[in-house]
């Protein structure tokens, strides 16, 4: 399957991979201005780690074995057998966090903007086209491909 | 102390409706001018340590940001500008000679624009490039004074050439001023394209040996990084005598620059100041350039033309001459706007002359010496685009050095503070954490795309002349009228005026 890729080399450790996932995972995906200023801001799916000049974007490897599916208490968190996206059904959700202490990656992040729930990358799934962060990322350090 | 008397320059304009306190801008200013404050929860900007590169304007996805000329000014003076007076308080506060980066900025003639071309109506036929072969390949190095042909080839062997497939190529910028991502962006458009880059005065990294049949390694005053097998590595090897942007002084680079990457390429100690002595110390005469001509020629066994790069200054058409007797193949010559990493700027701001007028001086020279076809020209210091390069070529000129024009493909705002070594773009630094921004990849599509754009227009501007080779239009300055112009400034240009 196509995953996100990091060129630690070459990325420049603007965050703006994490502005334009609030975005598009926010009520406003077109509309960066209202994603931050209106409704609940949700908290970016992909986390820059940085130690200088080391720097890159983390997000979930929607690992085959994923182990947050497996440490899921209600079944919330899921692997799409077909797409292999590993994704959460916030509204099944309880915000136990048992899946943040399961993640070898540590690429799982408490949202409590609005309802309780564990947040992570969904590679954009609601939309067919490239994650917006790689979309957005101005020195092409995220790459979306199938290796 | 900290107090300073000058008003800052630039004012850092957000736009609270805006900005989303991201911290992008914050992330991406090595000047340190955005910061987050906690106790109000936005991000703030000082512009005191502003240097107008416009980093955060681009990269702020808000567009919440500009940066702006400080409308706060001194009281008005024909005389003395903010510009004198900033440079007076700079200097009486710190008793050093003032530095800057790039070319000058002042406001001087710019002769390609006083230049107009010709193009064909009725009595010839224009060409249309998209329909018929047009044809850009350049040879550079020196060409025989008769061709002997024997059995339908050539009875003796040419000199050395160079094979560009376009008239352009990439000006000496050493590694060291600029980053290595920087030199390999370069390096690839050159091998994509066809063409050339040159090492500038500070060696050949080994990770671009790979690149040698598009590279021109230099030979500076310094000497840094020569060796039998970086004279070896490149296509033609360049003596650099001076450059335009600081003519009659060697180049400086402070130690901060040189890391151990830099250190191992010129052979320097690490954090050691690589500052290039003012003249070579073996050459102080055409005499002696000959000597090292063909010091360097034997070294690498008479393969590789050998350029001599000079700044255009008062003598250039004779010094061209002397250049040309001492057996250079090439004679680069470097216009008073030419770029750099780091100038006195008292240098850069008034010492040197046009290259659109040395350009035409020493072609003329050479012509009238019956020499020209011993060496190639190329010229460079502010060629701006396509239309440029057309009327060098038409001056006189057999290819054009560009450095400034690549560096902005690569991203370069100009804003002149190369010698502070915090270049926010990534090109004029070798800080860790800031030679990252420019991506190799990106760098070398964008400079490729530019010269590939350029050698378009190029065939646009030849067509339109009815000339279907770039060859046929070298030295041919009946396609070029004056506009604007003195009669002196006609007389050395060797145009006559529009309407005649």
């Amino acid at each position: 399957m196509k995953k996100v890729y990091a060129k630690e080399e070459v990325c420049v450790g603007c965050r703006l991979c994490e502005v334009h996932c609030i975005v598009a995972h926010s009520e406003y995906p077109n509309d960066i201005i209202k994603a931050f200023k209106k409704g609940n801001r949700p908290v970016a799916r992909v986390l820059v780690e940085e130690n200088k000049p080391v720097s890159f974007a983390l997000q979930c490897r929607h690992c085959e074995d994923a182990p947050c599916t497996k440490s899921c208490i209600t079944g919330a968190m899921q692997r799409n057998s077909e797409t292999g996206i590993v994704y959460n059904q916030e509204e099944r959700c309880v915000g136990c966090w048992t899946c943040i202490l399961a993640c070898p990656f540590g690429a799982i992040r408490r949202d409590e903007s609005g309802k309780k729930a564990a947040s992570k990358c969904d590679l954009c799934s609601s939309n067919d086209e490239v994650p917006a962060c790689v979309a957005n990322c101005p020195n092409e350090a995220l790459s979306f491909e199938e290796r | 102390m900290n107090f300073n008397m000058a008003v800052p320059e630039f004012l850092i304009e957000r736009k609270k409706e805006r900005c989303i306190d991201c911290k992008v801008c914050i992330t991406q200013c090595a000047n340190e001018c955005h910061s987050f404050d906690i106790d109000e929860g936005r991000v703030v900007s000082d512009e005191t340590a502003c240097v107008n590169c416009q980093r955060c304007v681009v990269f702020c996805p808000t567009r919440a940001l500009s940066v702006v000329n400080n409308p706060q000014q001194y009281k008005n003076n024909a005389n003395w500008t903010a510009f004198d007076i900033n440079t007076i308080y700079k200097q009486a506060a710190t008793g050093g000679i003032l530095l800057t980066g790039m070319g000058t900025d002042r406001n001087y003639p710019i002769y390609w624009d006083h230049l107009l071309l010709n193009a064909s109506q009725v009595t010839n036929p224009s060409i249309d490039p998209l329909r018929e072969p047009m044809e850009l390949k350049t040879f550079l190095g020196r060409k025989p004074e008769k061709l002997v042909v024997k059995d339908g080839k050539l009875a003796e062997k040419l000199p050395p050439q160079l094979e560009l497939e376009v008239p352009i190529m990439f000006s000496a910028m050493s590694f060291g001023s600029i980053s290595l991502n920087a030199h390999k962006s370069l390096a690839r458009a050159a091998e994509e394209v066809g063409t050339f880059y040159n090492t500038g005065e500070g060696g050949l990294h080994r990770d671009l040996y790979g690149y040698g049949n598009n590279t021109i390694v230099q030979v500076a005053s310094g000497r840094f990084g020569v060796h039998q097998e970086y004279l070896n590595a490149g296509k033609a090897i360049e003596i650099k005598i001076g450059q335009g942007a600081k003519p009659g002084i060697g180049g400086h680079l402070p130690g901060e620059k040189v890391g151990l990457e830099v250190s191992l390429t010129r052979m320097i100690p690490q954090g050691s100041d690589a500052i290039s002595p003012a003249p070579h110390h073996d050459i102080y005469s055409i005499e002696d350039l000959r000597q090292l001509i063909f010091s360097l020629k034997e070294a690498t066994n008479y393969e590789k033309p050998v350029s001599v790069k000079i700044a255009a200054v008062h003598n250039v058409a004779a010094i061209a001459s002397g250049i040309a007797r001492a057996g250079a193949d090439i004679i680069a010559i470097d216009g008073f706007k030419g770029g750099t990493g780091a100038t006195p700027l008292r240098t850069r701001d008034s010492v040197g002359i046009p290259v659109e007028l040395a350009l035409a001086a020493v072609d003329s020279r050479l012509r009238e010496e019956g020499i020209r076809n011993q060496v190639s020209l190329v010229v460079g210091g502010t060629v701006r685009n396509s239309s440029d390069i057309v009327k060098a070529i038409a001056l006189g000129a057999d290819a054009v050095y560009i450095a400034t024009s690549a560096l902005l493909a690569l991203g370069c705002h100009l804003c002149q503070k190369c010698y502070t070594g915090k270049c926010n773009w990534g090109i004029a630094t070798q800080n860790p954490n800031l030679i990252k921004r420019l991506n190799p990849d990106i760098g070398a599509k964008r400079a490729a795309n530019l010269l590939k754009a350029w050698a378009h227009e190029i065939k646009e501007l030849l067509g339109g002349m009815g000339i279907n080779a770039l060859e046929s239009l070298r030295g041919n300055r009946l396609m070029l009228r004056g506009i604007g112009l003195s009669q002196k400034e006609l007389e050395i240009l060797g145009v006559v005026h529009a309407g005649e």
